[in-house]
């Protein structure tokens, strides 16, 4: 990595960036993949067989950890904007990967244990 | 390349989708217990008016925010400026509408 | 790249060691006193990094480094300084890949195991050496409406400004600004859009805002909610990372967009 971007704001965009960008790819999969219920509960149902693939929990703990962390990084990039100007930002971003890094962690472990 | 217009729908749309993209967690938590099935999704989610409009709005503003989100990513990554750019950005913007529009009426009409 | 630093080594052994050091010498890291420094040469895109070995002292700026080389080994070398007290903002250059006040940046702070690389300034022309023509950052400044609009004439009597206003403080904490172009070197916005005015501008154009002596605060909000406005900024902070005079001409740029939305709110 060049040498001027070693700092954790720039680190904190990147990851912004990166989920946004995640995001925007899943959501058409996303989006198809509901659109089966057009055809009945069984079309649905023989798509939703797929998430029954444990490979697919790493999967949706990390759709879970794109959408709370591009969340929590949103919420305080707006609040920088628009709110008087808070020190701390840094603390601040770091705090906001390790919410969501609990929330996806968590919604993960409600999914295999129950 | 984002003037002030596009950066207030960008930071409302994404205001918008604070307490949905809260209210989608929780039911997610609340749904996948126990496993993900059509018929306990629909069961929940068919004919109701109220989750019609939860996702129907959900849908739209993450549309426009993706859509001028990618909009500047495809700005600085390979340099695209105005015509090129407008079209591009509308496209992603009917692309993401149709497409979930789709999905919200398959799980709730 | 490790090549290249043997490559300096070597270079710098055939000024300092005798000739009859044995060979296993170059593959022993860099003595104390030298400094392996290698300094763009020539234009953007013709040019190349030439190596030089330079004494080392306890004591010593990189614009120090530089001066020696310009006046020891190479006075064909171009380069921009003024003051060497960090007031003038003339003498900024990329020291390892990062932006620095080079007169008031220690070599002992900045050296990769005794090496510096030493470049012009990111995101301007290169006009020779480490010489970037500041035109375009200039033009940014006044494409912002940066500069000072009177509210009042030489006839008026003096306008008293009190210190303690919010307004005034906010302008006070982005007033020290020496021009040097750190913060526009670091930032990736501006390298990714040539259109973004950029945090220095940005930075002044927020001060102004919180000035009572200007005229135009209205005319300072469009001129920086364009297509090159402050709305482009990501909050990188790479320019209050790197600030040498520690602003943050980030929280400036998020002082702007809170007033331009709010103008917004308003409907104008």
């Amino acid at each position: 990595m060049q040498r001027h971007r070693r700092h954790g704001l720039w680190l904190s965009f990147a990851l912004h960036r990166l989920s946004g960008l995640g995001l925007a790819f899943f959501l058409p999969l996303h989006f198809l993949m509901l659109s089966q219920a057009l055809g009945g509960a069984e079309a649905l149902d023989t798509a939703l067989r797929w998430t029954d693939n444990p490979l697919f929990k790493l999967a949706e703990w990390g759709l879970v950890f794109l959408l709370s962390v591009h969340l929590f990084g949103g919420l305080r990039l707006i609040a920088l904007e628009w709110l008087p100007w808070t020190p701390g930002q840094r603390s601040l971003a770091a705090a906001a990967v390790a919410a969501a890094f609990a929330l996806s962690t968590g919604f993960v472990l409600t999914a295999v244990v129950t | 390349m984002l003037t002030l217009r596009l950066y207030m729908l960008q930071r409302l749309s994404a205001l918008v989708m604070v307490p949905l993209v809260i209210g989608h967690i929780a039911v997610m938590i609340y749904a996948v217990q126990g496993g993900l099935t059509a018929e306990e999704i629909l069961a929940r989610t068919k004919g109701s008016l109220a989750w019609a409009a939860f996702y129907g709005c959900f849908v739209l503003a993450a549309a426009l925010h993706a859509s001028i989100g990618l909009r500047t990513v495809v700005a600085e990554t390979f340099g695209w400026t105005s015509k090129g750019l407008d079209i591009f950005s509308l496209a992603v913007g009917l692309f993401l509408s149709v497409l979930g529009l789709t999905a919200v009426t398959a799980v709730t009409l | 790249m490790q090549s290249f630093r043997s490559l300096l080594y070597r270079f710098s052994t055939m000024t300092t060691l005798p000739s009859s050091a044995p060979d296993s010498t170059v593959t022993k890291k860099p003595t104390r006193d030298v400094l392996l420094v290698s300094i763009w040469r020539g234009e953007a895109d013709e040019g190349d990094f030439e190596a030089h070995s330079v004494p080392a002292h306890d004591n010593q700026t990189v614009l120090d480094v530089v001066s020696w080389v310009q006046q020891h080994a190479d006075p064909t070398l171009s380069y921009r300084f003024a003051c060497r007290v960090g007031m003038c903002g003339s003498c900024a250059m990329m020291v390892n890949g990062e932006p620095r006040w080079t007169c008031r940046t220690h070599v002992s702070k900045v050296a990769d195991d005794g090496a510096l690389t030493v470049a012009p300034l990111r995101n301007l022309p290169v006009i020779k050496d480490l010489v970037v023509d500041m035109d375009p950052f200039f033009d940014k400044w006044v494409a912002a409406q940066a500069v000072h609009h009177p509210s009042h004439s030489r006839a008026d009597p003096m306008q008293p400004v009190s210190t303690q206003t919010p307004e005034r403080i906010s302008a006070n904490e982005a007033i020290e600004c020496i021009n040097c172009a750190v913060c526009y070197a670091a930032c990736d916005t501006v390298a990714n859009q040539p259109d973004y005015l950029g945090p220095a501008a940005l930075n002044r154009a927020w001060a102004l805002i919180n000035d009572e002596k200007d005229a135009a605060r209205q005319e300072i909000l469009d001129a920086v909610s364009g297509t090159g406005g402050c709305h482009n900024c990501h909050s990188q902070g790479g320019c209050a990372h790197y600030c040498p005079n520690e602003l943050n001409p980030m929280a400036s740029v998020a002082g702007l967009k809170r007033a331009t939305a709010m103008r917004f709110f308003k409907g104008r």
